[in-house]
């Protein structure tokens, strides 16, 4: 990033020098996630041309307003204004930009998995478990649906080889593509509440002299279910997190109104990542939000923050909330227990998918999984992806 | 030098808001760049204050548009007076239909709503669209359009155009995501619950009579309640109402009537959660602070 070393007050005589500027502002700004557009820009320079520049101090509010347009902005601005204009701490501005080479693995890989790219630099990924059926996955005996089929049914633990993954992957995609569908179909023919269009009925009698013969109705709009999906992502999680994070992002991709978290020691908000178009620059945001992943979990601290940050945005009478996890939690059960409760109260439906049950003989029997069970209303296996299957009309009775 | 933010900040704690350095900043920029100003921030921060202030401040009308879930336009933007209409089409049976057409489709069986009557105003007014996340994303599509051409079409009659741009604000409690092209139009200001002396210069300017050290007490008061988690926050107009009843009854300073403080506290709590929450030691403990 070219930073030029002019002060302020003089930048202001430039004109060139301070569109140049500015611009590289833009894009710094751009770079950590603002949406600005040209009439923005424009009406920055304006600002300036306005004799706003002389003093940070009368800047810096001034961009901050017209800039910013969300909270998370609000707070981050500050900062990047002094590292640009100022030159000061320029490090921690620039580092979300910047290549991440550090990045520790684990959300790394998934979001290559993303853009198609192979697993094979995945560290979860576990030779274990090659029973009979892993090596029927390994050479595809048919061609198209039959094959489909058969990774349908495979545990995700056991799907190791990359083009069996990257067609998981393309299979979620679908599944929440097709959930999305019929989901709204089910709505129309149910809700039928109609109303009297009087505007367009009135404009129809005048030709029967004021008498409304044609009655004009109006149907009410389909209300699209709304999905918030929160995904362990925890060293126990390990083997089924890049899957789950697929079908999220097929998830943020068919439904108008999704939200999608990931949490492991923390809680984090990834649907701005995987919502970004360009793939290269998903991954990056996924590398910095991947810190800490892959260790352990505290279910409860984590749903805390979502009740306290994000339930009163993501959550309306019509969400229904869907956890992955395994309930292996390292906080206190009784926190869970807490929090699930105020969940409970918030929104529509709390559909807990759990791996394990998938495995033979499981019983719920991780303290955390236990605190939480009362306020569950689905409690479904999620090992494979018929199970996922399995939830769709459940999803949509809502 | 005395620039413009500091004009209007003068001007909006006359009529009694007193407003943040960058608040001032962003409504100056509203009214020199023509852009709405979305404000965001949690329940009870005076965010719909902001806009009553302006219009105070402007000596202008203020008109108000609540989102609901399900606003549409003919709540939003107009309507026919279909009973007027229905009459007048009976009064004027066997006449030429064309006629009887242009004539109910006139001004004068047009129902303004506010969004119409915002642009149609002899002299600009303050258009505040509250809680602008509560309406569905079509209606925000519709708004956008609105809020960027300052024109309407109506079918029937033609197309209006703004008398004057209307200085708009938005404001959203955050239920639903807006979307970004809005964001975009909008400039934007997060509204954070004032600092303690702000608060204390807003208790002043609302209540004159009241004594400075109390004032300034109760701020830091409130400030310490808002840290204590609880489920719904003291806002400002809640502030105001204790401090009101205070300053009724003749206290001078907190820690001399703890009794009344606690009673009174009502004015502050919302939820029997709280209540139970701000026992009376943990109020004798605040106070002990503040005091």
């Amino acid at each position: 990033m070219s930073v030029s070393s002019l002060p302020l007050a003089k930048t202001m005589e430039l004109g060139s020098g301070v569109r140049t500027k500015l611009s590289g502002f833009v894009r710094l700004l751009r770079d950590n996630g603002f949406i600005i557009g040209l009439s923005e820009t424009r009406d920055a320079l304006k600002i300036i041309g306005e004799g706003m520049a002389q003093r940070p101090s009368l800047l810096r509010p001034a961009l901050k307003a017209l800039f910013c347009s969300r909270q998370s902005d609000w707070t981050k601005f500050d900062e990047l204004f002094d590292a640009y204009w100022l030159q000061r701490g320029m490090k921690s501005a620039t580092r979300s930009s910047g290549a991440p080479q550090k990045a520790p693995v684990g959300i790394k890989a998934l979001a290559n998995g993303q853009r198609g790219e192979s697993l094979n630099d995945n560290p979860d990924r576990v030779e274990r478990g090659k029973g009979s059926d892993v090596t029927e996955v390994g050479q595809s005996k048919r061609e198209g649906a039959s094959r489909t089929e058969l990774l349908s049914h495979t545990d995700f633990r056991h799907l190791t080889n990359p083009d069996d993954m990257i067609a998981a992957h393309a299979l979620a995609e679908r599944l929440s593509r097709s959930m999305r569908a019929r989901l709204t179909r089910r709505m129309r023919a149910r809700r039928s509440g109609q109303k009297i269009d009087l505007r367009r009925t009135i404009h129809k009698s005048i030709a029967h002299g004021g008498t409304p013969l044609e009655l004009v109705l109006r149907k009410r709009k389909d209300k699209p279910l709304r999905l918030v999906v929160l995904l362990d992502a925890s060293g126990s999680m390990s083997l089924y997190s890049a899957l789950f994070l697929r079908f999220m992002h097929g998830v943020l991709e068919n439904f108008r109104e999704a939200e999608a978290f990931v949490f492991h020691t923390r809680l984090i908000h990834i649907s701005p990542a995987l919502r970004e178009k360009n793939a290269q620059r998903a991954m990056e945001r996924m590398s910095i939000l991947a810190q800490g992943h892959g260790g352990g979990t505290r279910i409860g601290a984590s749903l805390a923050t979502f009740n306290r940050w994000h339930a009163k945005r993501c959550i309306t009478s019509r969400t229904c909330v869907m956890i992955v996890s395994d309930g292996y939690d390292t906080g206190t059960p009784d926190a869970l227990g807490v929090e699930m409760q105020a969940l409970r109260r918030r929104c529509k439906r709390i559909a807990w998918l759990n791996p394990m049950i998938g495995w033979q003989d499981y019983a719920p029997e991780a303290v955390g999984m236990k605190a939480a069970l009362p306020y569950i209303d689905l409690f479904a296996p999620a090992h494979n992806l018929q199970s996922l299957e399995a939830l769709e009309p459940y999803l949509a009775r809502i | 030098m005395k620039t413009p933010q500091d004009k209007i900040a003068v001007q909006l704690a006359a009529v009694g808001y007193v407003p943040d350095r960058d608040l001032a900043t962003a409504l100056w920029l509203m009214e020199s760049l023509k852009r709405p100003l979305l404000l965001e921030g949690e329940a009870g921060v005076g965010k719909t204050e902001v806009a009553r202030a302006l219009s105070l401040a402007h000596n202008t009308k203020l008109i108000r548009l609540q989102c609901y879930e399900g606003l549409d336009q003919s709540a939003a933007l107009y309507e026919w007076n279909y009973q007027r209409q229905l009459l007048a089409i009976k009064t004027r049976e066997g006449d030429d239909s064309d006629a009887v057409e242009e004539q109910i489709f006139s001004e004068k069986y047009l129902l303004e709503r506010p969004l119409l009557a915002a642009i149609r105003q002899p002299v600009a007014p303050v258009l505040l669209i509250d809680e602008v996340d509560r309406a569905d994303e079509e209606f925000e599509a519709f708004l956008l359009e609105l809020l960027s051409d300052f024109q309407v079409s109506i079918p029937e009659l033609g197309t209006i155009t703004a008398t004057t741009i209307p200085m708009v604000i938005l404001t959203s409690n955050g239920t639903r995501e807006l979307s970004d092209a809005l964001r975009r139009r909008c400039l934007f200001h997060y509204v954070d619950f004032p600092e303690v002396d702000r608060e204390a210069r807003i208790i002043q300017s609302r209540l004159p009579n009241i004594d400075a050290t109390l004032a300034l007490e109760i701020a830091n008061m409130v400030a310490h309640m808002r840290k204590e988690e609880l489920r719904k926050s003291p806002g400002v107009a809640e502030t105001l109402d204790w401090a009101a009843t205070l300053a009724g009854l003749n206290i001078h300073h907190l820690r001399d009537e703890p009794e009344a403080v606690f009673d009174t506290l009502m004015c502050l709590i919302k939820t029997t959660e709280d209540k139970s929450r701000m026992s009376r030691e943990v109020v004798d403990r605040l106070v002990g602070k503040v005091a």
